[in-house]
């Protein structure tokens, strides 16, 4: 690859702040693996989307890589055991999560054989490069990546194959994979790149047969140059190894440090010059954007057949002994990691997931590493200070000038601290992407970033009521409409027994006349007949009437004593 | 100066002819003000206004028959909203206590005797069962209304609260820190300005 080459497209991004990287603190060594712990708590909901459905009881024997939580819908993946042993418990437990609330999660008491499951790889490595990827198809591997439980590793979580599917339906012509790394002190893509080269680039051939992309670029900041330099040379060997006309076209493209240029959109921009439209997906411009992390992710799924049950963190911050990069097992307690890693528990500040920018502060220790955990970020006093209390907005637009959306953050600060939710879309909040630039150049510490967030929420919030309530008013009125029929039916029933009952009395009333004129006109047969009826039934109930009086007559056949008896109270009742 | 006269008139009967079929034409559907102010109340049907529902209420305030702030269920928003709406004064809400968020009802399936009296009260159908049947209610549809715990002779309906898990949890809206002196001398400066420009 020549200089020209590496220089082709650069498109600056606009705004964007220079960071202190820190990233020297713990990309020193190499991946360690941290220790199996004696229990795993795996949540099942580590993605965008459906949480995962448990599929093992309480007291099930696991292996490692077993199906412990299926998928869920079509955004949704599939969770597996990170270790051998047994189900303990399926309970709610404390997560990685902001909002410090517990979800769902299974419990396995690990027995430290860490025995596989039975996990067939698709392809054989030495089968790849000999035939290429000609024998899978693209439907193999897509399902491979969700039998996986591959989701978005650069940190949004969206399940992969689901990406995947959506962008092979849209004729993607171009693949994105992003080794920006653009957060301070995380370093795990890097270690992944610099340690496992070949994998990476292994796993982006099969996503890319995958989206069937002409070309793909892999954009990496320019203050990783070992990363950069593995990913070239291994580049460099497969395209010599391979024949000509199998040649992939992939390309290595070093971008300045600046961030966010980790940004999906941002890295889009740098790379191919094309800007993606306003609340629009990559995939709208033909780019589809995926990370290093997750090709690796998906290396390991086809050629080994192993779902995601381990991921690469970053362990660092002035309160680590250690700082380093490891790979840990999901489900592996945050606090054991920090003691493994060496921590001076005194001297801590923070702990913060994810990086100073994005990341936030853990609600507590004692929860997993997920799919999600990049870095975990120990910082000491004074390293990351709390900024000061909030001053009043004094509008310098350094904010504005910092956003690499091109947003106006001061308008939106504006509007959403007075809950004006429409005036807020107007400035386009959802293209925020969270990055926290604005806040972090804003000389009157406003907590900007956060407000978006807020704005955003009640946003959710206030359509998802009034979706609801229009919910409800449908069902309401419904109902109304319903009660009023049964009502009308109601009305209509009682007014047609009404008009049969008149018109039989009617009926009646013209038969009596016509059985009085009956008997002078005795050729008028039906009247006759009618009059023959009546009379019949009248006949019928002087007879009913007389046999009930002779059922009444228990006074016959009385003795005589008896008959005194009757005759002495008929006297008593006269004189009374 | 009669060729003039015709052709004013001539002219003035075109275009009334033309803004009459135009005023036709292009009728603007308005929505009524009942639908509007119909699509702000919660639709609850709680009846808590007094009225027999969303709508009776919407049109009684259409009337000017009702304040706006008879809607518990509703909150502040729906009073701000209906008073943005209507270019009224912001009332206090009515009731004073204050709602703990969404509620849902809940049937202890081993009390209910299937009297079917909740399912009757249910403003949006949202209890199924039938006679001397369990019943039981859809969540996804309960507005929280408590229509339905007052009909019930074994007392077998609960209001509880919707569980806050982490799919519908948000982010709090950002406080400034009360103890920031500094900040709130100069709050108190900018509103002293802005009080004094306003009103001289």
């Amino acid at each position: 690859m020549s200089v020209s080459q590496q220089l082709q497209g650069i498109w600056p991004f606009p705004g964007g702040i220079k960071l202190d990287g820190k990233k020297s603190l713990s990309c020193q060594t190499v991946i360690n693996h941290a220790e199996l712990p004696r229990e795993l708590e795996i949540p099942l909901s580590q993605h965008i989307g459906h949480p995962a459905e448990a599929v093992v009881k309480v007291g099930d024997s696991v292996k490692k890589g077993q199906l412990i939580g299926h998928a869920k819908g079509f955004v949704s993946a599939p969770v597996h055991a990170s270790s051998s042993g047994i189900v303990t418990a399926i309970e709610e437990r404390l997560v990685p999560h902001p909002s410090g609330l517990p979800a769902l999660c299974v419990i396995i008491d690990t027995d430290g054989y860490d025995h596989w499951y039975d996990c067939t790889a698709l392809i054989a490595k030495n089968d790849a490069e000999h035939n290429g990827l000609n024998a899978l198809s693209a439907e193999q591997i897509t399902g491979k990546v969700a039998e996986a439980g591959i989701v978005g590793l650069g940190g949004a979580l969206y399940p992969s194959a689901a990406k995947l599917q959506t962008a092979r339906k849209k004729d993607s012509d171009t693949l994105i994979i992003n080794a920006a790394e653009c957060e301070p002190y995380i370093t795990c893509d890097d270690a992944l790149m610099r340690n496992r080269p070949e994998e990476i680039i292994l796993g982006i051939l099969l996503i890319k047969k995958v989206v069937g992309a002409e070309r793909c670029l892999i954009g990496i900041e320019d203050n990783k140059p070992e990363a950069w330099q593995a990913l070239l040379d291994t580049i460099q060997g497969y395209q010599r190894a391979s024949h000509e006309h199998d040649k992939q076209s992939i390309e290595i493209i070093q971008v300045p440090t600046r961030y966010p240029a980790g940004g999906e959109k941002q890295l889009i921009q740098v790379l191919t010059g094309r800007e993606v439209p306003s609340q629009g997906l990559p995939m709208d411009i033909g780019i589809i954007c995926h990370n290093i992390t997750t090709a690796a992710a998906v290396y390991q799924a086809v050629y080994r057949g192993e779902p995601l049950v381990s991921r690469i963190v970053t362990i660092t911050g002035g309160a680590i002994k250690k700082p380093q990069n490891m790979e840990v097992a999901i489900g592996t307690s945050i606090r054991e990691v920090l003691d493994q890693a060496g921590w001076h528990k005194e001297r801590v500040d923070k702990i913060i997931m994810g990086g100073p920018m994005m990341g936030f502060a853990l609600p507590s220790i004692d929860v997993p590493v997920t799919k999600a955990t990049n870095c975990i970020l120990v910082s000491e006093p004074g390293e990351l200070p709390t900024p000061p209390p909030a001053m009043p907005c004094i509008r310098c637009a350094r904010c504005a000038d910092s956003c690499p959306m091109s947003l106006l953050p001061q308008q939106m600060y504006w509007y959403a601290k007075a809950r004006e939710l429409e005036k807020v879309q107007d400035y386009n909040i959802f293209d925020c992407i969270e990055c926290g630039c604005c806040s972090y150049s804003c000389p009157s510490n406003i907590p900007l970033v956060q407000y978006f967030r807020y704005a955003k929420n009640e946003i959710w919030d206030d359509e998802r009521e009034r979706n609801k309530a229009n919910l409800a008013r449908e069902r309401h009125e419904f109902r109304q409409e319903r009660l009023e029929k049964a009502k009308k039916a109601k009305q209509e029933a009682a007014r047609l027994r009404k008009e049969k009952l008149a018109k039989k009395k009617a009926e009646d009333k013209k038969n009596a006349a016509a059985a009085k004129d009956g008997g002078s006109k005795s050729d008028n047969k039906p009247a006759s007949s009618h009059a023959d009826l009546i009379a019949e039934a009248i006949a019928r109930s002087k007879a009913k009437k007389a046999q009930q009086q002779a059922l009444k007559k228990n006074t016959e056949n009385l003795t005589e004593a008896q008959q005194k008896q009757v005759n002495e109270a008929n006297e008593r009742r006269k004189k009374s | 100066m009669l060729w003039g006269i015709l052709a004013l008139i001539a002219l003035a009967a075109f275009f009334g002819l033309l803004l009459g079929l135009a005023a036709i034409v292009f009728k603007v559907e308005s929505s009524p003000v009942v639908e509007q102010i119909d699509a702000l109340l919660p639709q609850t049907q709680c009846g808590q206004c007094s009225f027999a529902g969303c709508r009776p209420y919407a049109e009684a305030i259409a009337a000017g028959e009702a304040p706006i702030n008879l809607c518990p269920p509703g909150g502040e928003k729906t009073v701000q909203a209906l008073a943005d709406l209507l270019d009224v004064d912001v009332l206090p809400l009515e009731e004073d206590e204050v709602l703990e968020g969404p509620v849902v009802a809940v049937i202890i399936e081993d009390t209910c005797i299937g009297c079917t009296l909740c399912i009757q009260a249910c403003p949006v159908d949202a209890i199924v069962g039938a006679a001397k049947q369990m019943h039981t209610v859809i969540e996804s549809e309960c507005t929280g209304c408590e229509l339905c715990v007052a009909p019930c002779p074994v007392d077998c309906i609960e209001m509880i609260p919707v569980k806050k898990t982490i799919s519908n949890w948000r982010w709090p809206e950002p406080q400034y820190d009360v103890n920031n002196e500094q900040a709130a001398n100069i709050f108190t400066t900018i509103e002293k300005v802005l009080a004094e420009s306003t009103h001289p």
